[in-house]
């Protein structure tokens, strides 16, 4: 699954820190989030979602073939 | 969150050291300390026991503290320590039912083999991630 997450987090000017803080989750969470090396959980994308006032597809680009 | 975290590793690396200390304290007091004297021998035994419920709690609970990357980081790690534990520990134990080794294959090896195991799988895991 393909992810925004850094365009959208440089965008509001978030460290990966902050943004962890945030979302109440680890910065290696968020790391391996925007790397693609983690898909979130459901809860955790509509907290990201909600952050960044869009909606989840806007966020994360689910592809049936992994590329 | 991560200081809930902390909070919970502290609390398990707490636990974890009382159930080693009074896991030495039954295995050697009977012998060093009171004599092989068996009301005080029980009494050891059921501290241990009861401290090693105690660490399972706070291991329950140091789990429940994590984020879901760092959940899913140690369940991947348990789920190849549990594999490797199981067949090669029935390895171990083969060999030596059939004399293959020279030494008895003690269940302390597989405590040893266990923790190695789950380290260095929690080590890979995490660099995967990272």
């Amino acid at each position: 699954m393909k992810n925004k997450l850094k365009v959208l987090r440089a965008e509001h000017d978030y460290t990966q820190d902050q943004l962890a803080k945030a979302v109440e989750v680890s910065r290696q969470t968020i790391n391996a989030i925007e790397k693609g090396k983690f898909d979130p959980s459901l809860v955790l994308a509509i907290k990201l979602a909600r952050l960044f006032k869009t909606d989840i597809e806007a966020i994360f680009i689910y592809e049936d073939q992994p590329s | 969150m991560m200081k809930n975290l902390k909070q919970h590793t502290l609390k398990l690396a707490g636990w974890t050291w009382s159930w080693v200390a009074t896991l030495a304290l039954a295995t050697f007091g009977p012998k060093f300390i009171w004599d092989e004297h068996q009301v005080l021998t029980t009494l050891a035994i059921a501290v241990n026991l009861v401290n090693g419920v105690m660490m399972i709690i706070a291991n329950r609970r140091y789990f429940n503290a994590m984020d879901e990357l760092q959940r899913k980081i140690h369940t991947e790690a348990l789920a190849i320590t549990l594999g490797l534990s199981v067949i090669v520990g029935l390895s171990f134990s083969l060999l030596d039912q059939t004399n293959l080794i020279s030494f008895n294959a003690e269940i302390g090896f597989l405590v040893g083999f266990i923790g190695i195991t789950y380290m260095l799988a929690l080590l890979i895991n995490r660099k995967r991630y990272a």
